[in-house]
């Protein structure tokens, strides 16, 4: 339900400001907001007019927080960067000194005082573990810092030609996005322990003067956009803002990871949600279906009951499915063909062949098997199915990626009936879609893989391949949070050189305790071929322990090949190690399911 | 007592001492760390352990941002480095290389500078296997790099052949008597168990102590007229002396090293000295001696002056050598003369005094791999499996035949035709003349391509020889791809150093014997700088050189550098 002024006690300003900011709230955070707001009540309720002064301090404080990120290729930059930061936490001031690469870029939004240090390598390049934050701050998603006071130091070497070249980059980016500096940019040369030592005194002097208040807070403008419902029928068309192939050089695979923008769009979710997508058919299989009929692909016609009309090429490619070939697809067909052997294959009896042939065909096949033809492409096409949508499992969570959302997909490519077949959306965001594009999008919720609403409660995630995506989405939420619970993940793909998807990422999250455990398989890389079943099994005795401790059981992915699997395994390890017999871990197992504990999203 | 007046430079002990000292002689984690398995690469404590068991983590770095953009982390893969004293390895150890490679690494080998078998692309989870098998071939990669005695090398002269096996024992026990004597490396690679109870800690390194050297230690050995080891260059270089056919004992001489840091004058590269004479049946003692001292007074605080030439300059030469005359209870004799020819090698067939043939190859680069047209791995492949005598690597990144016997002559040489296999009389005597280090894209000090961009150039080069009629002109050439000088840049002729993408510091000066150091001449230039700085000084030298008068000699007649005449003035 969206507030407005008519349904609740809040001003219009609030009511748009809390309907911008509810959305992106979870379960949990909403669950926390009440209590907390319950238990302040005694505490006077702030005016109206002092609402968005809460998000944008105005009063003349010192604010004592201090980042310091640093991009470092030898290691100089980060010495400096934290001998200076000892030297400002000595002075008093809470110091974070981390590499540009630890940093996630949205975060920078909270910061109010932020130091740069950085070298140049090469050319004018940054360091390596610059290099996102650096096209962050120079791309599209750079976030306006207009109450971000900040200072760069440089580090170079002055026989180069692109002198500090990295560090004067940050430096105008900073203030291109509003950011005030604190103290002027230095360029040290390959002597820079005692500009560096200027520098640092120079920012601690800005660091206390006051804060600069932000007169007039700007008014927290509410899009108007907030009429329009989108949903699976009015779908948002939702901008790309990265594709990026996972897949390493080398490998059998390609994954395409999605970003997209729900900016403006209203639309929310939840890890563990889906995210539908109308695709449009691959051009060039439209071009030899028109060239197959002969048909004018200009000529207009008609594409739904509401009389929307477009041309034939263009309808083709969007609004008809023409991948698929069904039975009564075929039984239509049949009545706009003279074809005796459609016919023959639609008799009683010959349901086996059917079957066969419906296999792996498409339109084009049909029309190449079954003329001639003697219809308007207007008739043909009305017996055409609708382009279904395709759902995937959400790979990011909003909380930690606000107005945006992530998708895993992996390219479908094969060859069938000697021509090579690929799948529509996948082969779509593969090959074809660049950043700028938009998509046609909804939300799918599913409630039936959820998050345990506890953020105590352990939970053991099974994602092979691109079953791996609601657990990007789930660690980003519990991260977010800052829930305590154990968590355990298994991933498996083909290779672990160049398939292991979003592995930094896991890595990070290893690291700082938001992922408990990881164990991997990686099928193609020893003689025998290994699958995260197998590693469920060699931690049977660990893994029959959390589910004791009441830990959420999750798998994500391929249900015939891997869910089967995975799930005949927990059966044996409930068995083995609860020392049950097949039919009480039969009991366990379905105990786990109505305590929505055992929670699949396959496909 | 000399000991009181020496002393270590003050300061804190480097992060890399820590890491020594917390290591438990060499373990470290390393064990955890090579079986963990979410990255392929391993954490930098254990990375630095890892050299002294002669390997270090690198990344493709070719493939580095891609790989950040992708959220993969980078390429990790281990370099594995031989010990291999002298050079010297039996047809049916190049067999084990050559599979090896083929099976775990990226598919070529690379023969060193330091006349060893390196290897390039191994992951992980393959490490272990692959050291097994090398232990098998009864080699090993102990002390390959860290910081302790390197590889010993020594001129592999095939020629005068008695001297030579003489002279390859002496190095062979070199090698074997500076060996860290802690079971790590068989603990962690060749599953032998670990002994109950930590034997008390002198027991474990009587030499080296538990925080071994303060920075790797080089030695080589030098047999007049051929210095193509370099022996200049070496923390401790020993120059044969041969009277009436007969090894009579050593030269030696101290304080020698390549490497510096751009843009930090502290740091230079300087030659060794001679400070006397030895008997062959000193050396053990005298490079045990030599190396205490480095422990005990090498700086433990600045990682980039802790070389051993920094401690001999530190405490000058004449000190030095008196601490060690007082440490070995014995003095040193007074040097003999000796004459060094050049640096470089000798290709193509020559006969041994025991009738044996030896066929100098040119390997350009030091990359035994199969090209397009030129399957030089096969080739030598073939070679080892009828080969009675073995191969050495030279220290010019080169390879010798060695020993092939008269019946074996024959389909030899057939091998070698089949496969195009020669001393590269068809190249220019400079390109014949060229070393360059791995650089990109595995090293991870490499700022500049060194083996991969070397060839091109050359190409370039060569053009500019021809047109001065200079091709038959032996003139030392040497890339680096970073300025800590595996390819010992500061003895060429011509040096580049890299400094960034396409961009050297080239250095001209150099001795043809090894016995000068070059000096900078031009600051980041690219190509087309390189080039037409060569334009007009190989035409000027092409011109005005003097009869028999080296490359080196003439840029330092004509003034168009100032000669070297020590490390210390290199950046005057």
């Amino acid at each position: 339900m969206k507030l407005q002024v008519t349904n609740s006690p809040f001003t219009q300003e609030q009511a748009d400001l809390l309907n911008r900011l509810l959305p992106t709230f979870s379960e949990s955070q909403k669950v926390w907001l009440s209590g907390y707001l319950a238990a302040s009540q005694h505490v006077s309720v702030p005016g109206a007019s002092e609402a968005a002064e809460v998000q944008f301090p105005s009063e003349q404080t010192i604010s004592k927080e201090v980042t310091i990120l640093y991009g470092s290729q030898t290691g100089n930059a980060q010495g400096v960067a934290e001998t200076g930061g000892k030297m400002l936490e000595g002075r008093g001031f809470q110091v974070n000194v981390l590499s540009m690469n630890d940093f996630k870029p949205n975060q920078i939004k909270k910061i109010q005082n932020l130091l740069i240090v950085v070298s140049t390598h090469g050319e004018g390049d940054p360091p390596d573990n610059a290099l996102s934050f650096h096209e962050f701050l120079h791309g599209k998603r750079a976030p306006k810092l207009e109450e971000l006071r900040f200072s760069v130091l440089s580090l170079g070497d002055s026989s180069y030609e692109h002198f500090c070249q990295t560090g004067k980059e940050f430096d105008q980016a900073l203030e291109e996005l509003g950011g005030t500096r604190l103290y002027p940019r230095v360029d040290c040369d390959l002597d820079y322990d005692e500009p560096a030592a200027e520098w640092f005194e120079g920012v601690l002097g800005g660091l206390n003067e006051p804060q600069r208040g932000n007169a007039a807070p700007s008014q927290a403008t509410v899009p108007q956009t907030g009429e329009t419902e989108y949903s699976r029928t009015n779908p948002f068309h939702a901008e790309i803002l990265e594709t990026i192939n996972l897949n390493g050089r080398g490998s059998n695979k390609e994954t395409t990871h999605l970003e997209l923008s729900l900016e403006e769009s209203g639309l929310t979710f939840e890890p563990g949600d889906s995210l539908g997508i109308y695709p449009e058919n691959d051009p060039s299989l439209v071009e030899l279906l028109l060239e197959e009929m002969n048909w004018d692909p200009e000529e207009i016609v008609t594409v739904n009951k509401q009389g929307d009309v477009r041309s034939l090429k263009e309808a083709l490619i969007s609004s008809f499915e023409i991948t698929v070939l069904t039975k009564p697809l075929l039984e239509k067909a049949a009545h706009l063909s003279e074809n005796k052997e459609l016919r023959e294959l639609l008799s009683p009896g010959s349901e086996e062949r059917l079957k066969e042939y419906l296999e792996g065909r498409d339109l084009l096949d049909l029309l190449r098997d079954f003329g001639p033809w003697g219809v308007s492409p207007q008739e043909f096409i009305s017996i055409l199915r609708k382009m279904p949508a395709r759902l995937y499992s959400i790979a990011s969570s909003l909380s930690a990626n606000p107005d945006e959302v992530h998708l895993t997909i992996g390219a479908l490519r094969y060859e069938s009936h000697g021509r090579e077949r690929k799948g529509v959306c996948s082969i779509l965001c593969a090959e074809r879609l660049q950043p700028g594009d938009t998509l046609p999008v909804f939300i799918q919720h599913n409630q039936n893989f959820k998050l345990p609403k506890n953020p105590d409660t352990p939970i053991i995630m099974v994602g092979p391949g691109t079953g791996i995506a609601p657990f990007r989405s789930f660690l980003q939420e519990r991260e977010e949070m800052g829930a305590e619970g154990k968590s355990w993940l298994f991933f498996g793909d083909q290779h672990f050189v160049s398939d292991f998807l979003y592995q930094t990422e896991w890595q990070k999250w290893l690291k700082n305790g938001v992922l408990t455990k990881m164990d991997v398989a990686f099928s193609r890389d020893t003689s025998e071929k290994i699958y995260v079943q197998h590693r469920m099994l060699e931690h049977s005795k660990e893994l029959f322990e959390w589910l004791q401790e009441g830990a959420v059981f999750y798998v994500c992915g391929d249900e015939k090949k891997m869910a089967h699997d995975v799930h005949s395994t927990l059966l044996e390890i409930i068995e083995k190690e609860g020392n049950m017999s097949r039919e009480k871990a039969e009991d366990y197992l379905a105990g786990m399911q109505q305590q929505k504990r055992y929670q699949r999203d396959v496909y | 007592m000399v000991n009181r007046i020496l002393k270590a430079p003050d300061g804190p002990p480097s992060d890399v001492e820590r890491i020594k000292e917390e290591s438990n002689y060499l373990r470290g984690t390393l064990a955890e760390s090579m079986l963990e398995p979410i990255s392929s690469g391993i954490p930098d404590d254990d990375n630095r352990l890892m050299k002294h068991h002669g390997s270090y983590l690198q990344d493709n770095r070719d493939l580095r941002n891609e790989r950040q953009k992708k959220k993969l982390e980078p390429a990790y893969q281990f370099m594995l480095r031989l010990r291999l004293p002298g050079g010297v390895a039996t047809p049916a150890q190049w067999l084990v290389m050559d599979e090896l490679a083929r099976k775990n690494g990226n598919g070529t080998l690379k023969l060193t500078t330091r006349m060893t078998f390196q290897m390039h692309g191994i992951l992980k989870w393959n490490m272990k296997k692959t050291i097994q098998e090398i232990h098998a071939s009864l080699l090993d990669t102990i002390a390959a790099c860290g910081d302790v005695n390197r590889n010993v090398m020594c001129n592999p002269n095939p020629y005068q052949s008695e001297i030579h096996s003489e002279v390859y024992e002496w190095s062979k026990r070199l090698s074997d008597y500076l060996l860290p004597r802690t079971r790590a490396y068989h603990e962690l690679w060749l599953d032998e168990e670990k002994v109950a109870a930590t034997p008390e800690v002198e027991e474990v390194e009587p030499m080296y102590g538990p925080l071994y050297l303060p920075r790797k230690f080089k030695i080589g050995i030098a047999v007049p007229p051929s210095n193509d080891i370099d022996v200049f260059s070496q923390d401790l270089g020993f120059i044969a002396i041969i009277e009436d056919g007969k090894l009579v004992g050593f030269n030696v001489a101290i304080g020698g090293g390549m490497g510096m840091s751009h843009g930090d004058k502290t740091t230079y590269p300087q030659l060794a000295r001679v400070i006397g004479f030895c008997r062959p049946d000193q050396i053990l003692d005298l490079a045990e001696k030599v190396i205490t001292i480095q422990r005990d007074y090498g700086n433990r605080s600045k990682r980039k002056n802790a070389r051993f030439k920094y401690t001999v300059d530190r405490l000058g030469l004449e000190t030095v050598k008196a601490e060690l005359e007082n440490r070995l209870g014995w003095s040193l004799e007074v040097e003999k003369p000796f004459h060094f020819n050049d640096n470089g090698d000798r290709y193509g067939w020559v006969q041994g005094v025991q009738g044996n043939w030896h066929y100098t190859l040119f390997i350009e680069g030091g990359r035994i791999a199969d090209f397009d047209n030129y399957k030089l791995k096969t080739g030598l492949r073939e070679i080892a499996k009828i080969h009675t005598g073995d191969f050495r690597l030279t220290a010019n990144q080169n390879l010798i035949i060695a020993n092939i016997s008269s019946e074996k002559k024959k389909e030899i040489s057939e091998l070698m035709e089949h496969y195009g296999l020669t001393d590269g009389k068809h190249h220019s005597a400079l390109r014949r003349s060229s070393m360059a280090c791995v650089a990109l894209p595995t090293c991870g000090l490499a700022m500049a391509e060194a083996e991969r961009y070397l060839p091109v150039l050359i190409d370039k080069i060569e053009a500019i020889v021809d047109e001065n009629g200079l091709r038959n002109e032996e003139i030392t050439i040497r890339m680096t791809g970073c300025p800590n000088g595996c390819a010992r840049h500061a003895l060429g002729e011509i040096g580049f150093i890299g400094k960034a993408p396409g961009k050297y510091n080239m250095y001209l000066g150099a001795a043809f014997d090894g016995s000068r150091l070059s000096k900078m001449y031009r600051e980041n230039i690219g190509e087309e700088e390189i080039l037409s700085e060569l334009r007009v000084l190989l035409s000027s030298y092409a011109k005005d050189r003097q009869e028999g008068e080296h490359f080196g000699d003439f840029v330092i007649r004509t003034g168009v550098v100032k000669e070297v005449t020590d490390g210390t003035n290199f950046h005057d």
